[in-house]
């Protein structure tokens, strides 16, 4: 049951993600990219990491695929059709992109991985135990730090999009 | 860990799609859809740290916790970009990756 579903998850995460950077459309690619995550959310799920799966729903398919959606529409016209590249270009990437998938599947079918055999599920009450312990093992320096980034990127969006007159600018260089 | 799939095929998953991300990232010639294709790969990666965690070294939570770095510097990184993007869109009244020649030396 759980090998159909995972195969149903792949075949969905791969031909969504293939879709998502082939269309014209640029509406469509963000919504094929929002079937990829939450594919891979219930990858997650399967593999019983929850709370891992709700923070990728919560923040990519509730969060940034929703910003992405708001700043096509404030940039382009909703049927806009996107500009392609050339055959030559696509034909060369795809090449290049097969011989990497090889030589990745490659290495990895002939490493031998220590599989050791579980079925535990790691609650969420560990995760932030382990989160906010200063003790062996514990992740407080990196959940700080990354408490910072959040708020400087926060401040550092807001200055950035905040609005500038072009006329201002063009008199002040000429 | 799923019953019935082993390391290798979850792994092969994630190749397939880092590579799909990669082919996106030099073919397409619009920043948003750039931005897009860097989210495949960096969600391949999580798959990665996720499932070596599940499968290797399934009483320690590293990979798990490094997974949820991953989704926060990602969100981060999107605003910012997008942020960006919209401020060039003000400028130069275009997204495409050819045109963006303001902050270049």
């Amino acid at each position: 049951m759980e090998q159909i579903i995972f195969y149903i998850l792949a075949v969905v995460i791969i031909g969504m993600a293939i879709a998502s950077v082939t269309t014209k459309k640029m509406l469509r690619s963000v919504i094929y990219l929002l079937f990829v995550l939450m594919g891979l959310a219930g990858l997650y799920f399967l593999l019983d990491y929850n709370f891992l799966a709700a923070v990728q729903l919560a923040v990519y398919a509730g969060g940034v695929v929703v910003l992405m959606i708001f700043s096509v529409f404030l940039i382009h016209h909703i049927e806009m059709e996107l500009e392609m590249a050339k055959t030559l270009k696509k034909v060369i990437a795809s090449s290049m992109s097969l011989v990497g998938i090889a030589t990745f599947l490659c290495v990895i079918w002939n490493y031998d991985f220590k599989v050791v055999e579980n079925y535990n599920a790691i609650e969420v009450t560990t995760i932030g135990e382990k989160f906010l312990s200063v003790g062996n093992g514990g992740f407080i320096l990196p959940f700080e730090v990354i408490s910072v980034l959040l708020l400087a990127a926060m401040i550092g969006a807001i200055i950035v999009a905040k609005s500038y007159k072009l006329t201002d600018k063009n008199e002040q260089q000429s | 860990m799923i019953l019935g799939v082993s390391i290798y095929e979850i792994l092969s998953l994630s190749t397939i799609l880092f590579f799909i991300g990669i082919y996106g990232f030099v073919t397409r010639k619009n920043l948003i859809s750039v931005l897009m294709s860097i989210e495949l790969i960096l969600n391949a990666t999580v798959v990665n740290f996720v499932v070596i965690n599940k499968y290797m070294f399934p009483d320690k939570l590293e990979g798990a916790v490094f997974g949820i770095f991953i989704i926060a510097v990602a969100a981060a990184e999107t605003a910012l970009a997008i942020a960006i993007i919209i401020n060039l869109y003000r400028q130069i009244t275009s997204v495409e990756v050819e045109d963006t020649t303001t902050s270049k030396y």
